[in-house]
């Protein structure tokens, strides 16, 4: 779980392209979105992309994302219990 | 056709150059766009993390509006028309976004690039950061028109729909770019016509 | 009230038919036109349901008299629709007054640089749809298949506005006396370029559009061409030409928000409609009928709903959104809806927002879901892109 934690923090900034972010500026329970890291709705779209690309997770539906992204921590558990690649 | 509108400010993006004014502001020779915009975006202490997220078309212009418009930063609404062009669209981002859906093997589209396959979300940026709700349009034509944007521009002022507007031309291809934009408006030392327009863009 | 520009003809091709008297007659008799993709492979056909033209290329080509594959499919539908446009204005030399092509596109000749990506390397019988990709390239090809010779051809590209931008900036040009005539409009076909994209964004539905449907689900893709003619008052009074209808009102503004979405309030939309009312010089209350963006995405929907509520101060007139007839036509979407608007000036008749059953939680408002008939004499229209682009067209009645 610490690795796959870390391994999306990776990803997120790479991703995401986030300037002057490294994986230590995001603590596992920090809000993704809004304040936090400030990330908008393309950036959730991109994040559901990585669920599938990287994970073999697929959203249907945009508004699941919600819940899912809200920190690093819950993506890992969403990941952990749901993944197949 | 009438003598009191006039360039206020010109600024000229190519060859790893920032030209404001006419004078070299900025350089950076040997690297590439995203390096160099990067450069510029910081010599300039440009603070918009959204930035990066941007795609070659939209960085380059939302790099000369900046410089064009800072320093004019008032908070209150400034109604500044934007009236942009081009050659060939968005096709530096269209390729990426094409590549993605025609490789089979893994066929994963980015929602970031695809946003980026209009030519005119480089003015939508450019009305985020400056909050501009002002006319917009862009145009794709062969080659830089003077006559045309100096029309538009001048009809926009006459008909109050604007009280400045941006002008230019921003082409992104590949490892070619270059972007013209310079303000219309009611003061400043160049007379707007299409003489001294093609003038500022010819002396690169 | 402002003189307005007069508008002598109109064509259009859409998913609902050919011409414009088969898309007025399935506007009134309830014919969608959305279905599954048939013309594309694409791998999302089974997810996906658009507003196909029925036509593949090649009759397009013979109802032209083109050559065999020459041409991108957005060329194609473009000329049927500005031919008839300029056939209906009853212009027998179209080069006798200053007359000019204004046309929106978003994916120019993408449809063939899809099909042939791979192949121009070994095939030279296809390279000619590399040129073709070019947005100004499709607006060329059209403009020389109406016969315009020396004259101002221009190509507008900004998003989902692109063909209303294109009628705003000819009947400017009309008014300022830079030209005597211009067709405007815009054309965009179908392409996995813009399935996939939209697809990305999940803002696709997986069945028919229900704009401003509380369970809406997303948009249709559709594919159109739709062009008018706008003439000077001179050439109208010495002509003595039958005006369809005037374009009254236009106006453009940025939502300054987001790069895709629009604003949760619709402040470019609120901006875009009262700019466009300050040129007809009019009051929001002379306003009979909406024809909304009303795409069926749960962004739009709720943002322009909010915007009319707005402008109109709570009294919103009766709108409906049509694109659940056609999809979403993207940069053809502008010139499609006006010349509904004009339709329905001409016939006193507001066209149904169909597939609609639930309001919207968050406010209430609802569209006119029947053929309605009643005396119209204002009709506004908006148009909404990526990019916060937003504008508004407004038309009346001829007189």
């Amino acid at each position: 779980m610490t690795e796959l934690k870390l391994e999306l923090k990776e990803k997120i900034i790479e991703q995401l392209n986030l300037e002057d972010v490294s994986v230590d500026d995001i603590a596992d329970q920090d809000p993704l979105f809004g304040e936090g890291l400030g990330l908008d709705s393309i950036d959730a779209l991109e994040l559901i992309v990585m669920l599938d690309k990287d994970y073999g997770i697929k959203l249907a539906d945009p508004k699941e994302g919600r819940k899912i992204f809200e920190s690093v921590e819950t993506m890992a558990t969403y990941i952990t219990e749901n993944r197949s690649a | 056709m009438i003598n009191d509108l006039f360039i206020t400010g010109h600024c000229h993006i190519r060859d790893n150059t920032v030209f404001l004014n006419g004078a070299v502001v900025h350089e950076q020779k040997g690297t590439d766009f995203p390096t160099f915009a990067k450069s510029v975006y910081q010599k300039f202490g440009i603070d918009y993390s959204k930035f990066f997220k941007m795609d070659n078309l939209s960085k380059l212009a939302f790099l000369a509006a900046d410089l064009l418009l800072k320093g004019n930063n008032s908070k209150e609404e400034r109604n500044i028309a934007l009236v942009l062009s081009n050659r060939t669209s968005s096709l530096d981002t269209d390729r990426r976004h094409q590549e993605s859906i025609t490789n089979k093997d893994s066929y994963f589209p980015s929602p970031a690039v695809f946003v980026y396959t209009l030519p005119n979300i480089c003015m939508g940026e450019i009305s985020i950061r400056h909050q501009l709700h002002s006319e917009n349009a862009f145009f794709i034509f062969e080659k830089f028109n003077a006559e045309y944007l100096h029309t538009y521009a001048e009809s926009l002022i006459l008909d109050k729909k604007a009280e400045q507007v941006l002008c230019g031309w921003i082409d992104v291809d590949n490892e070619k770019y270059e972007a013209f934009l310079y303000v219309v408006g009611k003061s400043g030392t160049f007379t707007h016509s299409i003489a001294q327009i093609t003038r500022l863009y010819q002396n690169k | 009230m402002g003189a307005g520009v007069a508008i002598t003809g109109m064509g259009i091709i859409s998913a609902i038919g050919d011409n414009v008297s088969e898309n007025y007659k399935s506007l009134i008799s309830g014919k969608i036109g959305i279905g599954k993709i048939t013309q594309i492979d694409t791998v999302h056909k089974d997810e996906i349901m658009v507003g196909e033209i029925k036509d593949v290329n090649p009759s397009l080509e013979k109802r032209l008299k083109f050559h065999e594959n020459q041409n991108s499919r957005t060329v194609l539908i473009g000329c049927i629709a500005a031919q008839e446009a300029v056939e209906q204005a009853g212009i027998s030399d179209i080069n006798d007054v200053r007359t000019g092509f204004i046309s929106g596109t978003t994916v120019g000749g993408m449809d063939k640089s899809e099909q042939y990506f791979y192949d121009y390397f070994d095939r030279p019988d296809v390279r000619q749809h590399i040129t073709g990709l070019h947005a100004g390239d499709s607006t060329k090809k059209i403009a020389n298949h109406i016969g315009l010779k020396e004259s101002f051809v221009t190509t507008i590209s900004t998003a989902c506005s692109s063909a209303a931008n294109a009628i705003m900036l000819g009947a400017r040009m009309i008014k300022s006396g830079q030209l005597d005539r211009v067709i405007v409009g815009g054309t965009d076909s179908l392409s996995k370029f813009t399935i996939n994209g939209f697809k990305t964004l999940m803002i696709l539905s997986d069945t028919y559009n229900t704009p401003f449907d509380d369970e809406r689900k997303g948009l249709n893709l559709g594919e159109a061409a739709a062009y008018l003619v706008l003439e000077s008052d001179a050439i109208v009074d010495k002509e003595n030409k039958n005006v369809l209808g005037y374009l009254k009102g236009y106006g453009n503004a940025n939502d300054a928000y987001h790069q895709t979405a629009s604003s949760d309030h619709g402040d470019g939309a609120v901006l875009a409609m009262q700019k466009a009312l300050e040129v007809a010089e009019m009051d929001p209350s002379e306003i009979d009928y909406v024809n909304a963006h009303g795409t069926a995405t749960p962004n739009n929907d709720l943002s322009e709903g909010r915007a009319l509520i707005r402008l109109f101060d709570g009294k919103v007139p009766e709108f409906s959104s049509t694109k659940a007839f056609t999809g979403h036509t993207l940069a053809a979407a502008g010139g499609v809806e006006a010349v509904y608007s004009i339709l329905a000036l001409q016939n006193d008749v507001i066209f149904p927002n169909l597939n609609y059953k639930t309001q919207m939680k968050e406010f209430d408002l609802s569209p006119v879901t029947e053929v309605k008939k009643k005396p119209l004499t204002t009709v506004l229209s908006n148009s909404f892109g990526f990019g916060g682009n937003c504008s508004t067209l407004i038309f009346s009645k001829a007189k």
